[in-house]
């Protein structure tokens, strides 16, 4: 019989609510089948945790006496620059910025050791953050210079705001070529030295809504330690990649755009990394409910990392050029193994998302909700799902 | 029979001398050279392993400290900051030595400092910066 989230919340105020993980959801749907599942598990939690490069934060860090727009003008927080194209005192910050005198890749693999992620993870753990501004000067507001510290603890908003995490499925990166590349998925050996993967798999939560059944715009979520919300699709939203026979898509596909309280979250779950080579970015853990609301969902959310494959994708010249081939797929039971083949060859795996991490989202969400405190909210509306003709294009340039 | 595994800095004034080979014969022991490089300040650093009698390998060590080269045991060298390991395992094709692998019952990345040969491969390919040099070894 079809659950309702409204039931699922009375259950979880009674403290009556049957919660699994979407790891044990695996053994619980091969063991009972879909339909018991259905009747005996009322919500799946699901979690992943690693580099997502649209990750951002807005801050308003207040007002001074006398006033400045920082606005038009020119900001930094700690030497990293930031947006300053809102009102006076908002100021916007992505995982990937870097200081101006960064030598970012002048000597090649350049180190990338702090950038918008860091600063991101240092504000977030409450340390003192240094503001230096420079404004052009109105009647209104007419200072010109500012050099202080911000701290979270004191600042009107700070606000999580990620434009695209969450990717449902990713690419196998692998090298082709004869020398070392080094990319946003890690260092990759000459000639199928190794390959690296990037989801939670049979955890991951897109993988486990593969048709956007629950998860929708206004889904509460577990994010950065805190309560988040789904906001939007995420960019670059494909729901219409080839699908397997269960709707699992064989290649990145859904993306989510979500938002939350940076006040509330932790810097164990926002942690600015380096990618040699690459840049810096910000790994951000992302747990979120799906209410098993029918058989169906039950099915969806048993989902096995044998039975999720990605795409073994070529980084040295396929994918820089925008080519789209591959050479083949892999599941990710496969990829955990530690070893896939590819072309006859033993190659060695490696993953850039961490699975104790995810395992710990989705362990802390489960025990939220039993505990009655996360409720799970009706989406407002869907994301555009795979026949919704929402598709992922290139630019021409002309 | 015991190893043990050190990263030596060599001063200026003993870049010319043969003091592996009188490390080697005068204490019956064997050694595999797993890095070398004379630095920018004109110093030699060797990561070395040693292996023989317990006794004999405590007294080498001994006698490179009172040439004056400085002795620091690997394992305190290159160390991990566990609150920044994910164990996402993206160090786990990094790693020549086999030092950081899977640990198949946990899920973790384990850290096996005995296995670990000092080569730093690892510290900027960690995106968090977990792994750690405590001993200038560039």
């Amino acid at each position: 019989m079809a659950k309702t989230i409204a039931e699922i919340n009375e259950k979880i105020k009674q403290g009556k609510v049957v919660v699994a993980t979407a790891d044990e959801m695996v053994a619980i749907v091969k063991d009972k089948g879909a339909k018991q599942a259905a009747e005996d598990i009322d919500v799946v939690t699901t979690g992943t945790f690693g580099p997502m490069c649209s990750s951002s934060m807005y801050v308003n860090v207040g007002h001074t006496k006398p006033k400045i727009k920082i606005g038009g003008g020119e900001a930094t927080l700690n030497d990293v620059p930031v947006h300053t194209g809102l009102a006076a005192v908002d100021v916007y910050l992505g995982c990937t910025q870097l200081p101006a005198d960064d030598p970012r890749n002048k000597v090649h693999p350049g180190e990338f050791k702090y950038g918008g992620g860091h600063v991101i993870e240092d504000f977030v753990a409450g340390k003192d953050i240094k503001l230096s501004a420079k404004a052009y000067g109105t009647d209104c507001y007419p200072a010109r210079e500012l050099e202080t510290t911000i701290n979270i603890k004191d600042v009107n908003e700070a606000v999580l705001f990620n434009p695209r995490n969450c990717y449902q499925n990713y690419n196998v990166a692998v090298n082709l070529s004869g020398k070392i590349i080094y990319t946003y998925l890690g260092m990759l050996k000459p000639g199928l030295g190794n390959a690296n993967y990037c989801s939670a798999g049979q955890l991951s939560p897109l993988l486990n809504d593969p048709l956007y059944k629950t998860i929708g715009i206004g889904t509460r979520i577990f994010l950065g330690g805190g309560v988040g919300y789904v906001t939007w699709q995420g960019t670059q939203h494909n729901p219409g990649v080839k699908r397997n026979e269960n709707g699992v898509p064989m290649a990145p596909a859904g993306t989510l755009a979500v938002i939350g309280d940076l006040k509330q979250m932790s810097k164990k779950y926002l942690m600015g990394v380096s990618f040699q080579g690459y840049g810096s970015s910000l790994n951000v853990g992302i747990g979120i409910p799906i209410p098993v609301l029918d058989e169906e969902i039950a099915k969806f959310t048993g989902v096995s990392d044998a039975e999720i494959t990605a795409p073994i994708v070529d980084y040295s010249e396929a994918y820089p050029q925008g080519i789209a081939e591959n050479l083949g797929s892999v599941s990710y039971a496969e990829l955990r193994s530690g070893k896939i083949k590819i072309q006859d060859k033993q190659v060695p795996t490696a993953s850039l998302s961490s699975y104790p991490k995810a395992v710990e989202i989705a362990n802390t969400l489960r025990d939220w909700i039993k505990a009655g405190k996360f409720s799970l909210s009706e989406p407002v509306a869907n994301l555009p799902g795979p026949d919704s003709g929402y598709t992922f294009g290139p630019l021409k340039t002309k | 029979m015991a190893s043990k595994k050190a990263v030596l800095r060599f001063p200026e004034k003993l870049i010319d001398q043969p003091i592996i080979s009188r490390l080697v014969r005068e204490h019956n022991l064997e050694f595999n050279i797993l890095r070398a490089s004379i630095t920018a300040l004109d110093e030699g650093l060797m990561v070395l392993e040693l292996k023989g009698d317990q006794a004999e390998c405590s007294k080498g060590l001994e006698f490179l400290k009172q040439l004056g080269v400085e002795v620091r045991p690997l394992d305190e060298v290159i160390l991990r900051d566990e609150d920044r390991c994910t164990s996402c395992g993206v160090c786990h094709t990094v790693c020549p030595a086999g030092a950081l692998v899977l640990n198949r019952e946990t899920g973790a990345t384990d850290f096996k400092q005995e296995e670990c040969i000092g080569c730093e491969l690892c510290i900027p390919a960690c995106p968090p910066r977990a792994m750690l040099t405590r001993f200038n070894c560039k």
